[in-house]
C-alpha cells in the first residue's frame, strides 16, 4: 500500500487496473480522456494485461462494453456528458442484458450552451436506465468505489452494470493524496468474475437482446431488473461492510456527517459536498447545529437510510447540481417522494440549485442556505426554490448582452 | 504553470502535508491564459475548486496582468504575496497593479535577454514558492522535481533541479514571507447578494450570437509558434496550391500571382510549407521572426 498524489481520472484508471479488467472499449471526451490515456499507456507497456480498443463513438463503445460483459469477461469503460448521451440508446439496452460491468462517468454539464465543466445533468439522464449509480466526493473514493462497484455489479443477486460518477475538474483534474491498495489485498476482496450462465461466445450465435411481443413478458423482464436494483441496496451494504473490513474505509449508501443531533441538514451529492462538510464544521463552531447527508448511492435510491438519517430534523436543504427543465432539482423531488406522508419527516424541505456548469458554491452561500432553512423552519413556511446566483453574475450577463445587442444591431443594419 | 503546481504540490506532500493541486485549462489552445492552484494543509482538505483568497500568486508571464481573462488579480489582498516573472522591477509592478502587499520579481537567471529559461519557468516558480512558504526542505523540493520531471529524461531532471534550487536560494531572504490564510467564519460573514433571475423572452435569453465574421476580429495569428515565410525567388507562381490547402484561408494570391500570407490569422499549421512542390515556403520560429519584424502581427 502506498499513498500518492493522483487526479480523479488517475484514481479511476488505478481502480480499473487493480480490478484486473480484461477489456476496455474507449472513446475520448473532455474531461474523461486522461482515464483512457492512462490505461492505454499501461496496456501498451504491458503493466496491465488485457485489451483496450478504441471505438468510433460512445454508442459503439457502450455496445462493445455490454457485449464483452455478456461473454463473461470483466469490462471497464468511461465517458462524460455529450458522450454518455450519444450512447444513451445503448445505456438502456445493455442494462437490460443483465451483463455487469463498470462505466465511469466524469460529470460535465450538457449543451446548449456548451460547457466543459461539471454538473450532474449528464449522469442523471441515465438515472432510469437500469445502471446502478454511485457518486464520489474524493479521488480516494473514486478508486475505492470502482472496486466496490465490480463486486456489487457481479453479485448474483444484482447482475446489473454500474456507473461510478466523479465530477469534472473538481475531481477529474485535481490531485489529492490517494492510498493505492495492495493488488493482492484487492484480489482477496474482488475475486475473478463468475459469469454464471452468461455465455455469449464468438462463432456461436445466440440471442442476447431479445424482443418480446405484448406487454406481459416485457413487464416481467423490466420489473425483474427493477427488483435486482432494489435488492442491490442490501448487496451494497454487504459489499461496503466487507470493503471496510479489508481496507478500513467506510462507504455507506448515505455519507452522513454530524447529522445525529443536527436540526438542519444539507442533502447533496458529488464533490461539492466536501465543501459542505467544511461549512458544517464552521456552522457548528458558530453554534448552529447543521449536518450533511451526501448520497453516494443514487440508484438504487436508499430510501430507508435516508428516512432514518433525516427523521425528526427541523429543516432540510437539498442542493441540486442539476436542473430538470420545468420541474427543478432532481434530487429534491426524489427526497420529497421518500419523505412524504411520514409522521417523523422534517416539515421543511427547501430546494437550492447550485453549481451548474461548474459554478462554484462559496462557504458564505452554504452558511446562508443554512440560515434560510432555519428561518423557514421557524416561520413554518417553505420559500420557493432558489438558484444560487448573485447580482454580480447577472451584471456580467448584462454586459455580454449589451455587446451582443450592439453586434446584432450592426449585423441587422448591414454595417 | 501546471508543472509548477505539480512540483509544489508534490514538495508539500513529501513534507507531510495534505495537498490538492489542479490546473485549469482555459480555452484549450496555444497562447490562451492558463492557471493552476495548490492547497496544502496539516489536516485533510475539504475546500475545492479555484482558490478565492490566495496566500501567494505566481505570475509566469508578465503580459498576463493586462489580460482580463487571465484573472491575475482575482482575490489578491494586502496579505497576498505576488511573485512575478518579469524584467521590470517590483516597484514598477506595485505601482502599475496598485498592490498593497509584497511583490517579488523573479528573473530566472542573471543573464536575462534570451528565452532559454522559458521551459524551466514551472520548476523555477515551484522552487521559489517552496522557499517563500518556508516549510519545504531543499531535499523535498529536489525529490518533487525528480518525480514530476522524470518522464522527460535524466538531463531535463538535472537542469530543472538546478534551476529550482537556484530560485529556492534566491528567495532565502524572503523565506516564510507567505502566511497561511484563515477560513471564512460562519459568524459575521458577508451574505451572498442572491437575486431572483428574471424571466426574459427567448429573443433576449437564447444563447445565440448574431454577429457575423467575428473570426476576422480575433487575431488567431497570435497562437502561432512557427511562421511560414514565402521565398519569392523560389516561388513558381503556380497561383493556387498553398492558398487552396490553407485550412484558415489565410493565404491569398495577388494579381501578380504572388502568395500573401495574412499573419493576423495564420495559426502556423505549416501545411503550406509541407505542400508547396517547389519548397518555396520556409518555417521559422515565431519568436525570432517577431523580433525581426515586430510590426507584422
Amino acid at each position: 500500500m502506498t499513498r500518492e498524489l493522483l487526479t480523479g481520472n488517475g484514481a479511476a484508471a488505478w481502480g480499473a487496473r487493480l480490478a484486473n479488467v480484461d477489456y476496455v472499449p474507449a472513446f475520448p471526451i473532455t474531461p474523461q480522456t486522461e482515464i483512457i490515456e492512462t490505461l492505454a499507456a499501461w496496456f501498451d507497456s504491458g503493466e496491465m494485461p488485457g485489451r483496450l480498443v478504441t471505438l468510433e463513438s460512445e454508442h459503439s463503445m457502450i455496445t462493445a462494453a455490454g457485449a464483452a460483459a455478456a461473454t463473461g469477461v470483466r469490462v471497464f469503460t468511461a465517458t462524460s456528458s455529450q458522450g454518455l448521451l450519444y450512447g444513451m440508446e445503448m445505456v438502456y439496452a445493455v442494462a437490460g442484458w443483465r451483463a455487469p460491468f463498470v462505466m465511469v462517468n466524469v460529470s460535465r454539464g450538457l449543451g446548449t450552451p456548451t460547457t466543459l465543466e461539471s454538473d450532474h445533468s449528464d449522469v442523471l439522464a441515465a438515472r432510469d436506465s437500469g445502471f446502478l449509480q454511485i457518486h464520489c466526493a474524493t479521488c480516494q473514493e473514486v478508486l475505492d468505489t470502482i472496486l466496490i462497484a465490480y463486486r456489487l455489479a457481479e453479485n448474483a443477486r444484482t447482475r446489473l452494470p454500474v456507473i461510478v460518477n466523479l465530477d469534472g475538474f473538481y475531481l477529474s483534474f485535481t490531485r489529492e493524496p490517494v492510498e493505492l491498495p495492495d493488488p493482492a489485498t484487492v484480489r482477496g476482496f474482488l475475486p475473478p468474475y463468475d459469469p454464471q450462465n452468461t455465455r455469449f461466445r464468438a462463432s456461436a450465435p445466440t440471442s442476447q437482446g431479445i424482443a418480446v411481443l405484448g406487454g406481459s413478458p416485457y413487464s416481467y423482464f423490466r420489473y425483474e431488473a427493477h427488483l435486482a436494483a432494489l435488492n442491490s441496496i442490501d448487496v451494497y451494504a454487504e459489499v461496503a461492510a466487507k470493503f471496510d473490513t479489508v481496507f478500513g474505509r467506510r462507504y455507506d449508501a448515505i455519507d452522513s456527517y454530524r447529522c445525529g443531533d443536527a436540526e438542519i441538514v444539507f442533502v447533496m451529492m458529488g464533490s461539492f459536498s466536501t465543501k459542505a462538510k467544511a461549512a458544517v464544521d464552521q456552522l457548528r463552531d458558530a453554534g448552529s447545529s447543521v449536518g450533511l447527508a451526501r448520497l453516494r448511492l443514487v440508484r438504487p435510491f436508499p430510501v430507508e437510510d435516508l428516512r432514518r438519517v433525516l427523521a425528526g430534523k427541523r429543516g432540510i436543504a437539498v442542493i441540486d447540481q442539476n436542473l430538470s427543465m420545468g420541474k427543478g432539482g432532481v434530487l429534491h423531488a426524489e427526497i420529497a417522494s421518500a419523505l412524504y406522508g411520514r409522521r417523523d419527516s422534517p416539515p421543511i424541505l427547501l430546494s437550492f440549485i447550485g453549481g451548474l456548469g461548474g459554478r462554484d458554491i462559496s462557504p458564505e452561500e452554504l452558511y446562508e442556505i443554512a440560515a434560510e432553512t432555519r428561518k423557514a423552519a421557524e416561520d413554518g413556511r417553505t420559500p420557493p426554490p432558489r438558484l444560487l446566483y448573485t447580482r454580480d453574475e447577472l451584471r456580467e450577463i448584462r454586459k455580454l448582452q449589451a455587446i451582443a445587442e450592439v453586434e446584432r444591431n450592426e449585423s441587422e443594419s448591414g454595417q | 504553470m501546471k508543472t509548477a503546481s505539480r512540483v509544489l504540490g508534490s514538495a508539500f506532500f513529501l513534507s507531510g502535508f495534505e495537498v490538492q493541486d489542479a490546473p485549469r485549462y482555459g480555452a484549450e489552445r496555444r497562447g490562451a491564459p492558463t492557471f493552476a492552484y495548490v492547497r496544502a494543509s496539516r489536516t485533510p482538505i475539504q475546500e475545492r475548486g479555484v482558490i478565492r483568497d490566495p496566500d501567494l500568486v505566481i505570475v509566469g508571464d508578465d503580459s498576463l496582468p493586462a489580460v482580463p481573462a487571465a484573472g491575475v488579480m482575482q482575490g489578491v489582498t494586502a496579505r497576498t504575496v505576488m511573485l512575478i516573472h518579469s524584467r521590470e522591477t517590483a516597484e514598477a509592478w506595485k505601482h502599475r497593479l496598485n498592490l498593497a502587499g509584497p511583490v517579488m520579481i523573479l528573473p530566472t537567471s542573471e543573464e536575462v535577454g534570451d528565452d532559454t529559461d522559458l521551459p524551466f519557468v514551472g520548476c523555477v516558480s515551484a522552487g521559489a514558492a517552496a522557499r517563500l512558504v518556508g516549510v519545504i526542505s531543499p531535499e523535498a523540493l529536489v525529490k518533487a522535481v525528480d518525480k514530476e520531471i522524470a518522464p522527460f529524461g535524466r538531463a531535463a531532471v538535472r537542469e530543472n533541479e538546478r534551476r529550482a534550487l537556484q530560485a529556492y536560494e534566491r528567495m532565502a531572504a524572503r523565506a516564510r514571507a507567505v502566511t497561511e490564510g484563515v477560513d471564512i467564519s460562519a459568524v459575521g460573514y458577508d451574505a451572498p447578494e442572491w437575486i431572483e433571475v428574471p424571466f426574459e423572452e427567448a429573443r433576449v435569453s437564447a444563447p445565440a450570437i448574431h454577429a457575423a465574421a467575428t473570426s476576422v476580429q480575433v487575431k488567431t495569428g497570435a497562437w502561432r509558434t512557427m511562421r511560414p515565410i514565402v521565398d519569392e525567388t523560389r516561388c513558381k507562381q503556380c497561383w493556387w496550391i498553398c492558398s487552396t490547402f490553407c485550412p484558415d484561408s489565410a493565404i491569398t494570391v495577388s494579381a501578380e500571382r504572388r502568395p500573401e500570407i495574412d499573419y493576423d490569422h495564420c495559426k502556423g499549421c505549416m501545411i503550406c510549407v509541407a505542400i508547396c512542390p517547389s519548397h518555396a515556403i520556409e518555417a521559422v520560429p515565431e519568436r525570432g521572426a517577431q523580433t525581426k519584424e515586430p510590426e507584422s502581427t
